[in-house]
């Protein structure tokens, strides 16, 4: 018998913990050519202020040892243009959609949440506070306690969606950023986003991005957010969504095991678009040789003793 | 146009065009078999992590056997200048690379009394075999205005001759051709052609040489259609790194993905930085 892939966020129950993560994934339909949406547990669509961004110049990305820096400066279609020239399409897919909102001001995280609260299709909310490439918003929420429970807790009296801040790692502490998201009334957090970092060409002295540093993402950072998801377990008792370099179903169990009820890939999306058949084949595969049941009941079962 | 499929290509043949430059033949042949000329391919240059993202490579050529219909192969033109294209100038035959396309937008192509008027700087000559393969069929006339810093940078020349492309070649240190860059010859031909002519210029190279070929089209009162370059991570739109400022129908400058709405663009189009 398959195992029971199915996990519950807040009041949402995902047919499996795999989703595509923010800001690697477009708004999903640029991939829907070579992936059924429906068959992923949701998708996570790139973060949207309520106006449209262009965005920093290029060059936007550099690769590094086993992971690469972007600073693609939250380029965005905004609030209204997303509902009405994507969200469309993707109810017609049947994608779950999860919605990263990112604000200036705590009261337009609040407005962007009214407004997709009545919006057909909206599974769930994911707020960004900890994009580390804009200067004029979301990492400011994220890297002050009282920030970050002020704006979870204004867009928790605004909307009945489940809200899932996104924590950044560049904190000394992110398991007390989970604790006051939980606090606040988030009913999950998300993480970790990417950790602010350079790379200089030798040559000419300069930067080799324009916004100077950028987030650094993929198998690189994978070790130190594990151990974050590990932390952050320990402290909150809400669902935690774990991300960092998942390349396969092996580094999506790990997470898991760590603590994580779902997880969400990204870079690995860029290097193989059809990955994610594989990512839920190999979780099946796991479960039905450990003889475990449902993936619910392999989150968070580290075991530390003595072997 | 095509959903693109990841073929995981066995390296039939790597040929060595000098210290830098090598034609790899990969096994592709379902993307073969669809791409269209200007389109382009993601190929991953190693099976570990390090280099982590595939590069993109224009659709060089698509190969048949003589005597059949369909594609077995395709090649791409690469050049070396980091750890990914070293690892592909050093790859073996046998050797299996991952491959991803068909990709991008293609050239529009052109019929007769249109004439086409392809402009080649250096590894920008990747796009145009196939160009003139598809527009070759038509009955088109063909120029291949092609430059390069030595005349050990020019490849393929037999090529393009053998299927009747006039050649207008320049190098910068004078080796071959005219000296300087390849816009002279073309700012030349183009002068010495009466307005009535109707032409297509197709151009793919460096940044600076693409403005240069527009504006000089724009001159004349020519259409041009260019093949940008970006730094690019994903090729399917998902990572917005290869963004160009491009005006839209609306009269604005947007920075729009290159792997999605280009990498060829109406040269009248571009926002040059």
């Amino acid at each position: 018998m398959k195992a029971d892939l199915s996990v519950r966020i807040g009041s949402l129950v995902l047919k499996n913990p795999i989703i595509p993560a923010s800001g690697c994934f477009g708004y999903g339909l640029e991939y829907a050519d070579t992936v059924d949406l429906a068959s992923l547990g949701a998708i996570a669509v790139k973060g949207l202020f309520l106006a449209e961004r262009e965005g920093h110049p290029p060059p936007r990305i550099v690769e590094t040892p086993s992971g690469m820096l972007n600073a693609i400066g939250l380029q965005g279609i905004g609030v209204h243009r997303f509902i009405a020239e994507k969200m469309p399409e993707l109810r017609r897919l049947g994608a779950v959609v999860i919605v990263n909102i990112c604000g200036s001001s705590i009261d337009e995280y609040v407005e962007l949440a009214h407004i997709l609260s009545d919006v057909e299709g909206v599974a769930a909310l994911e707020l960004n506070i900890s994009c580390p490439n804009i200067k004029e918003g979301g990492i400011q929420f994220g890297c002050d306690l009282g920030s970050t429970r002020a704006v979870v807790g204004a867009v928790r009296a605004a909307t009945r969606l489940p809200i899932i801040p996104k924590l950044t790692p560049n904190v000394t502490s992110v398991s007390s950023f989970a604790k006051a998201a939980e606090d606040a009334g988030a009913d999950a957090v998300s993480l970790v986003n990417t950790f602010l970092a350079m790379v200089i060409d030798i040559e000419t002295r300069r930067p080799k991005l324009s916004n100077v540093m950028g987030g650094l993402s993929g198998p690189a950072i994978r070790p130190i957010a594990v151990r974050m998801v590990y932390d952050c377990a320990r402290a909150v008792r809400i669902p935690i969504v774990g991300m960092g370099g998942i390349m396969s179903a092996r580094d999506a169990i790990e997470f898991i095991i760590a603590g994580a009820t779902a997880v969400q890939v990204g870079t690995a999306c860029f290097v193989d678009p059809f990955i994610w058949p594989k990512l839920i084949a190999g979780l099946e595969d796991y479960l039905e040789r450990h003889a475990i049941a449902r993936v619910a009941d392999l989150v968070g079962t580290l075991q530390t003793g003595r072997a | 146009m095509a959903v693109p499929v990841d073929v995981h290509a066995e390296v039939i043949a790597n040929t060595r065009l000098s210290a830098d430059y090598n034609v790899l033949v990969l096994g592709a042949a379902s993307i073969a078999e669809t791409a269209q000329a200007g389109q382009f391919v993601m190929v991953r240059t190693s099976s570990g992590t390090d280099p982590l993202l595939r590069r993109p490579f224009s659709v060089f050529e698509v190969i048949r056997h003589a005597d059949q219909q369909s594609p077995y192969a395709l090649s791409i033109l690469c050049k070396r200048v980091g750890v990914g294209t070293a690892r592909l100038f050093d790859a073996a035959v046998g050797d299996r690379l991952d491959c991803l396309g068909p990709l991008g937008q293609p050239f529009t192509p052109v019929a007769p009394p249109v004439e086409a008027w392809m402009v080649a700087g250096g590894v920008g000559l990747a796009p145009f075999a196939t160009l003139t393969d598809s527009l070759r069929s038509a009955g088109t006339t063909l120029r291949l205005f092609y430059g390069g810093r030595s005349h050990t940078d020019l490849f393929y020349l037999d090529w393009f001759e053998q299927r009747g492309v006039a050649l207008d070649l320049s190098t910068e240190d004078g080796t071959r051709g005219s000296r300087g860059r390849v816009t002279g010859p073309l700012e030349r031909a183009l002068a010495a052609r009466p307005a009535s002519q109707k032409l297509m210029l197709y151009a793919c190279g460096p940044e600076p040489m693409l403005k240069a070929v527009a504006a000089l089209a724009h001159a004349s009162g020519r259409p041009s259609q260019v093949s940008t370059e970006r730094i690019m991570g994903c090729g399917m739109g998902g990572c917005y790194s290869c963004v160009v400022r491009v005006r839209g129908d609306d009269g604005q400058a947007h920075l729009v993905r290159s792997c999605l709405n280009g990498p060829v663009f109406n040269g009248d189009a571009v926002v040059w930085e």
